[in-house]
């Protein structure tokens, strides 16, 4: 599908890969099958059977646990008679005394206030086209946002460093897992499946071609 | 018809840039337009080329990534007291005692985390950067290293991370009670400073022949 041919075409019916400038022709794409670049292998177009409605669905799920997640207790430590449980909660506010309260605010952001964010963008632009409407008000630069802070979405990162940190006080005390983890688990599997019904470019194509004017 | 399967067809080949048929191509959407035209109508985003002031973000924050990273491999990033004795620990302190508790796995992923990615990404930067000034052109291994670089930076956080969650849970008054030292802050703006650096990247401009300078 790569482009050789003199320009005949109009533009439209050209894309260039994004990742190294490539000039393609829109190539047909079967439902569920991927179309990459030729010269850097980043996928073009990747449409799937009711990508919309699945990432609606699965953006909710993701909303609900999260908020479990956040105010459930987390993990439950104990020794020598003494307990404490957290949440989520508190490990954000572990750093709220002086010189490291930015940090507090930091891990908030990472941890809790993006990917919610990034949740509630990708809801309001995709719901109202999964019901085969037109794209929302302001839909492109809500999802223009929703991939620029993808990056920063930490829930799966955090995840391991909660890992990292049982081990470590394994010889301190003894550890219970609380619900809030358990969702917290949850909300990682739903994001990476999430993302992976998501083509940035396909989702731009869908966006343009439903769009008035 | 699928585009699966056809790449090894075409690779030999010299493949068509939008730049060189005298076309822009958008780095979000991958809409083409005719070269000089000053905005997406797909989805907003300005049309460059080739982003030259990309690569001074690059070395800025790149710099600034790298020297962030020195006070927090010197100061203390967990301090712990148990039993009124306070120990503090370092990145690669806190690495050793998981090996005194004979947790190898997990040392080895903090070690990861915390040293080999950082520095392994400030090489990977500052060397494709170097490249693309010195006007060589990349081949696809060199934009997977990209790939991987962009891909795995965020991992760096785990860290931060565990000392956010041990202070907030080992807090037993006398018994035992973990605190986070200045370098969590450090570290963290390292982590997140060589994000940034990374992500300012133009990917394009790591293919670019040295005929090809920039329009
Ligand atoms: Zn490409
Ligand atoms: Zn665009």
């Amino acid at each position: 599908m790569a482009y050789h041919s003199q320009m005949t075409d109009s533009l439209s019916d050209m894309i260039a890969c994004p990742k190294c400038d490539g000039l393609h022709r829109v190539p047909q794409v079967d439902i569920g099958a991927q179309a990459r670049c030729v010269r850097c292998g980043t996928v073009l177009m990747a449409p799937r059977e009711g990508a919309m409605t699945r990432i609606v669905m699965l953006s909710m799920t993701a909303l609900i646990l999260m908020i479990a997640a956040v105010f459930f207790p987390f993990l439950e430590l104990s020794t020598h008679g003494l307990g404490r449980k957290s949440s989520v909660f508190d490990a954000i506010l572990a750093f709220s005394d002086g010189l490291m309260l930015p940090l507090s605010f930091a891990v908030a952001a990472l941890i809790v206030v993006l990917p919610i964010t990034r949740f509630v963008a990708l809801i309001y632009v995709f719901a109202p086209m999964a019901l085969g409407w037109a794209p929302a008000k302001h839909a492109r630069s809500v999802f223009k946002f929703a991939e620029h802070i993808r990056p920063w979405a930490m829930a799966e990162v955090f995840i391991i460093g909660v890992a990292v940190a049982l081990v470590k006080v394994a010889g301190l005390a003894q550890v219970t897992l609380g619900p809030a983890f358990w969702a917290f688990v949850g909300l990682v599997i739903i994001t990476v499946l999430k993302d992976n019904f998501m083509c940035r470019v396909t989702v731009w194509q869908t966006l343009n071609a439903r769009s008035p004017s | 018809m699928s585009g699966d399967g056809m790449a090894n067809a075409e690779r030999a080949q010299p493949v068509l840039t939008a730049r060189a048929a005298g076309l822009v191509g958008c780095a979000e959407c991958g809409h083409v337009y005719q070269l000089g035209t000053e905005t997406c109508t797909v989805c907003g985003k300005r049309l460059v080329s080739r982003d030259m002031t990309s690569l001074q973000r690059v070395w800025a924050w790149l710099f600034a990534g790298m020297v962030v990273y020195i006070p927090a491999n010197v100061y203390p990033m967990l301090r712990t007291t148990t039993f009124g004795n306070t120990q503090e620990s370092t990145i690669v302190g806190g690495v050793f005692e998981l090996m005194d508790h004979g947790s190898y796995g997990v040392a080895l992923i903090v070690f990861f985390a915390s040293v080999i990615i950082p520095v392994s990404k400030f090489i990977a930067i500052a060397y494709l950067a170097i490249r693309i000034q010195r006007g060589k052109p990349g081949t696809a291994s060199h934009f997977h290293l990209y790939e991987v670089v962009e891909f795995i930076g965020r991992w760096s956080m785990i860290d931060v991370f565990v000392v956010a969650i041990l202070s907030a849970l080992v807090q037993l008054n006398f018994v035992a009670s973990i605190n986070p030292g200045i370098a969590a802050v450090s570290f963290a703006l390292s982590v997140a400073f060589t994000m940034i650096s990374a992500n300012s990247f133009d990917p394009r401009l790591i293919w670019d022949a040295p005929e090809g300078k920039p329009v």
